[in-house]
């Protein structure tokens, strides 16, 4: 059947061609469509249960987006007439910055004191005037007692200071509104870096990890594609000793590229962390069919072929492996459909499509370009030789292989439970990324980038304004920063403890909760009374003052440590405040939630993929044996390769939870094109051993050549700024070349073994 | 609307320089001093006065209080400001001597401790019981403390309006400017437009309701603050004002705020 149609298409070249490109450009006209989305969202479904906490607590609180900038003189000295009036300088600057609400710093600071009957609020440093060493004492003793600012935005042992810049987001074209925010940060801070060359500057906070996030993924299209492209370039020239045949697969791979990236724009699909390695991966995969076609075409005309007669050759051997191996890959990719991670969805459906359009253009444009191309025969007898004494090898230590490699996957499967689910944001850019840099500089040096937002219900309006609340509050406050994880809490029983003092002539003895309900809620009269712009009771109580949030600053910590704090508050409040309600809720929640949730619904359609891989392999090799013993190589190299990953990092990001599933369906490639060749020799009556032999021979150099592109392509991924792409690159590479060695090693020990010739003899006498 | 209006004044800059300038600044003083002296006058007043905060999803906050007015001549009015709600705060009290040039100064009451406590700030621009209303939003209308631009006529709603650009003189203002629609027949702010210090849109005010009294003096009952970056707002309502009730400039002395209830 196959031959009739393929014959067809190289009979009407023009047609098919006309037809190709008509595709191409209605597809590709969608690349207009195509935008890049960096915000941490992306990351999360709208029902994700902790991002529905997420906005619950930003409906009740004000919305907390920013950009904290880190002030750091080399000589590790704040307090100088100097460094504060650059930091008063930069704080007037900021509020310049587009969507700005709010400025932070120690210098526009209000600090209250009570001279008399006076209650005396002023800027921590004031503006006029030059200040003397007695006043520049005065603010840094006021500046590191206050719970405020301290580890917050000044170091406790006043060697970096910090400005943080409040943000409301109008949300139409976040990317643009992130980019403008950085843009007016960052040139204000090179315009004072000029002037004082001895202070560093670091940026940081929600808005500068969104850009971070948007700026990677460019960052990643502009250096890994040209990468990808010069690698396969060079593969692709060496292996295949032509340069027309490596022209033809760029073919292929062009317009595979476009249509999927232009499907992607008509699908309104954005480019994200994660989609930015569609083109990649897709690359990498569309390589595959091409180098199949032709391999066999190459052989074909060695044979002595006429050049038509070589295509028709190569399609009726190729048709099936290809679409198989195709449907199969885009079932793996397919499974990402069933992550939490919308984005990871999209890189699974993008390359799903872009795979079997792939697989369509090497079907139909790839041989007619074959035709028109000058192509010679290759004939490489050293390869040949190479792989004769492989098989012959495989066979005679078949023995020795089942036993080491049983013995192996056993090992990996112990090794498997050294890795840990960790997902954290911070994490996920490479130590050289300037985010990562300015929050490690930041986290080890002021405060940690990483935090939990804690609202605690009284349920009763006013509430928060009784005494036993109130009390509630700062013996939760207490246990916070109690615990080994916690760097500083923003309460605002802190707050009342400083009116308390404020109304009582700076009484240090008055520094504590106030004793009725009235005296609370005319306190916070009072302090609402002396809030600066821009700044409101709101992000600490909610309208009806029936609750009040707390923030728990943290160090970078791992999501499992993360979660742990999370339910050992929730105990706390259990055990010793059962009437309250506490929720708890931060984007660094949401991520140390997700890896899991990640996990388990991956781990849950892993086996539905496999049994549908299985049941394709089944029905197209014919054989139900043959389908079981396929489970061997799609199995064993996942295995191996996570077991190896847990020896060797053990931490299992989001991104690599879907790597078993995405991996499954391209190594099923390898082991399809052996198993049908070793069908197709046992059905013409050859022995096991002949039949392993006569696979080795015909897909051997194939299988070397598809595994040495796809290791090189995702191996590529390992230079992106982002762990989550390396370690998903790195990971994908190992299992895929642990698959060849499956494939080339195991594969045939096991057929030699299971798949035995029930006549002895004619075993002893082939070995 | 105001983009046209904008474009056209900024045109009108490029071919008409020194001249025209000079009357639109001449002519915005002309049209807020007529607003300033059609106000003159009212002497004393007493309201009671409703406000409910909004956030943006819409959940409410209400408080209530009493305000006590009365007019200065030649210096800044002094109001007293006494919380009913929540009930937790009743009897608290909030003295205020506005100045158009210095600092105002304000005094702060609060029964639970019986302490009253002179705030020294700089903090106008801040938000008056956080509302979403601030402090200069609230105190006095004076001349001194703006400068202004006439931009215009525009419709507003059934009225004419003119379109006033004032920019404040303090630098500790929360604003780059204000824009106001001033109603030509009554000289009646009927919206404003507030920009931050980066010049971007802050807040809008929206003015309804107003009611004559003493045959002469024009008050709003509806005042609509709405913040255009947060998307909360604040209403304003005023539910009774009565004129001349004979409150002295001793009830507005510090001793006063104690006494009050």
């Amino acid at each position: 059947m196959a031959p009739a149609w393929t014959d067809k298409f190289i009979r009407y070249p023009t047609i098919v061609l006309a037809f190709c490109l008509l595709l191409v450009m209605v597809l590709s006209a969608g690349l207009g469509k195509l935008y890049f989305r960096g915000d941490y969202r992306i990351f999360f479904s709208e029902d994700n249960p902790q991002l529905l906490a997420f906005e619950q607590m930003q409906y009740e609180f004000n919305k907390s987006d920013n950009m904290l900038i880190g002030i750091a003189p080399r000589d590790r000295k704040i307090f100088t007439p100097e460094r504060l009036e650059l930091i008063r300088r930069y704080t007037e600057a900021a509020w310049q910055t587009p969507y700005s609400t709010r400025v932070d710093s120690i210098t526009n600071y209000q600090h209250t004191e009570a001279v008399a009957d006076d209650l005396l609020v002023a800027d921590l440093v004031p503006a006029e005037q030059p200040l003397t060493a007695v006043e520049i004492a005065r603010i840094q003793a006021v500046a590191l007692n206050e719970p405020l600012l301290r580890n917050r935005l000044i170091a406790a042992d006043g060697a970096v200071a910090a400005i943080n810049i409040t943000l409301q987001l109008p949300e139409q074209n976040q990317h643009q509104e992130v980019l403008d925010v950085w843009q007016a940060v960052t040139a204000i801070s090179a315009q004072l870096q000029q002037e004082f060359p001895d202070v560093d500057f670091y940026h940081t906070g929600i808005i500068a990890m969104n850009y971070a996030f948007a700026s990677e993924a460019e960052q990643d299209v502009k250096k890994l594609v040209p990468l990808m492209f010069l690698a396969i370039l060079l593969v692709l020239g060496w292996l295949l000793r032509s340069v027309w045949a490596s022209l033809a697969t760029f073919v292929v791979i062009i317009t595979s590229l476009l249509s999927t990236l232009g499907i992607a724009g008509w699908l309104g699909i954005f480019m994200s962390t994660a989609t930015v390695n569609v083109p990649t991966i897709l690359m990498t995969l569309a390589v595959a069919d091409s180098v199949h076609i032709i391999a066999s075409m190459q052989f074909a005309l060695a044979k002595g072929y006429q050049k038509s007669a070589a295509v028709s050759y190569s399609l009726q051997r190729n048709l099936m492996p290809v679409l198989i191996t195709s449907v199969t890959t885009a079932i793996g990719f397919l499974t990402l459909n069933f992550s939490e991670v919308p984005i990871l969805r999209d890189l699974g459906n993008l390359t799903a499509i872009g795979v079997m359009l792939a697989c369509l253009y090497s079907l139909v444009l790839l041989p007619i370009l074959l035709l028109w191309l000058p192509m010679r025969p290759v004939t490489d007898a050293r390869q040949h030789t190479v792989i004769q004494h492989l098989a012959t090898w495989v066979i005679g230590r078949q023995q020795l292989l089942r036993w080491s490699f049983s013995g192996l996957v056993l090992l990996c499967l112990g090794l498997l439970t050294l890795n840990q689910i960790n997902d954290e944001p911070n994490e996920y850019f490479a130590p050289a990324t300037e985010f990562r840099q300015a929050n490690d500089f930041m986290e080890q040096h002021l405060s940690g980038f990483t935090l939990i937002d804690f609202a605690l219900d009284s349920g009763q309006p006013s509430g928060v304004n009784e005494p036993q609340f109130l009390s509630a509050v700062a013996a939760f406050s207490n246990w916070l920063l109690q615990q080994p994880e916690v760097m500083h809490v923003n309460t605002l029983t802190d707050i009342m403890k400083r009116l308390n003092k404020n109304m009582h002539q700076d009484d240090p003895a008055f520094y504590r909760l106030p004793e009725s309900r009235e005296e609370a809620a005319q306190y916070l009269l009072m302090y609402e009374m002396s809030l600066p712009f821009g700044l409101d009771l709101n992000h600490q109580l909610n309208i009806d003052k029936s609750a009040t949030k707390l923030t728990a600053t943290l160090y970078n910590l791992g999501s499992k440590e993360l979660t742990n704090l999370e339910s050992r508050a929730y105990q706390f409040i259990e055990q010793h405040y059962p009437q309250y309600q506490l929720a708890a809720a931060s984007a660094g929640l949401m991520f140390a939630h997700i890896g899991e949730r990640n996990m388990a619904s991956m781990l849950k359609t892993l086996p539905l993929a496999l049994i549908l891989i299985s049941v394709i392999l089944i029905f197209s090799l014919g054989s139900l044996k043959l389908g079981l013993i396929s489970l061997i190589p799609n199995l064993v190299p996942a295995i191996v390769g996570f077991g190896v990953w847990g020896l060797m990092i053990g931490e299992i990001n989001l991104a690599l939870s879907v790597v078993a599933g995405m991996s499954l369906g391209i190594i099923v490639d390898d082991t399809v094109h052996f198993l049908a060749k070793y069908k197709h020799a046992r059905s013409e009556g050859l022995a096991t051993e002949r039949a392993v032999s006569y696979a080795f021979h015909s897909v051997g150099r194939a299988l070397c050549i598809t595994t040495l592109v796809l290791v090189c392509g995702f191996g590529v991924l390992i230079f992106s700024g982002f762990r989550l792409n390396s370690d998903m690159g790195l990971l994908t590479a190992m299992i895929i070349l642990i698959a060849l060695i499956v494939d080339l090693l195991f594969l045939p020990a096991c057929l030699l073994h299971l798949d035995k010739d029930k006549d002895k003899s004619h075993v002893e006498e082939t070995a | 609307m105001l983009k046209k209006l904008l474009s056209v004044f900024w045109l009108s800059l490029l071919f008409i320089p020194a001249a025209a300038e000079e009357t639109d600044l001449e002519r915005g003083l002309a049209i807020a001093t007529e607003q300033k002296n059609r106000d003159r006058g009212w002497g004393d007043s007493e309201s009671n006065m409703l406000m409910v905060l909004r956030t943006a999803q819409g959940r409410e906050s209400v408080r209530r209080m009493r305000t006590l007015a009365l007019e200065v001549e030649g210096d800044g009015d002094k109001s007293l400001t006494i919380f009913d709600e929540p009930l937790d705060v009743r009897g608290s009290a909030f003295l205020t001597h506005s100045h158009p040039t210095v600092e105002d100064d304000q005094w702060l009451y609060l029964p639970s401790v019986r302490r009253t406590r002179r705030i020294a700030s700089r903090n106008k621009s801040g938000p008056f019981m956080a509302s979403e209303f601030a402090y200069e939003d609230m105190t006095s209308f004076e001349l001194e403390k703006f400068r202004f631009r006439y931009l215009g006529d525009e419709k507003c709603g059934e009225l004419t309006c003119f379109v006033l650009e004032q920019i404040p003189v303090d630098t500790f203002s929360g604003y780059s400017k204000i824009i106001a629609w001033i109603d030509q027949e009554h000289y009646r702010v009927q919206r404003a437009e507030y920009f931050d210090r980066k010049d971007a849109l802050l807040k809008t005010l929206t003015v309804e309701d107003y009611r004559l009294y003493l045959d002469q003096y024009w008050r709003p009952h509806k005042l609509t603050m709405h913040n255009q970056q947060t998307g909360k707002s604040t209403d304003l309502i005023l539910e009774s004002i009565n004129f001349r009730t004979g409150r002295t400039a001793a009830d507005f002395d510090v001793a006063a705020l104690e006494r009050a209830r």
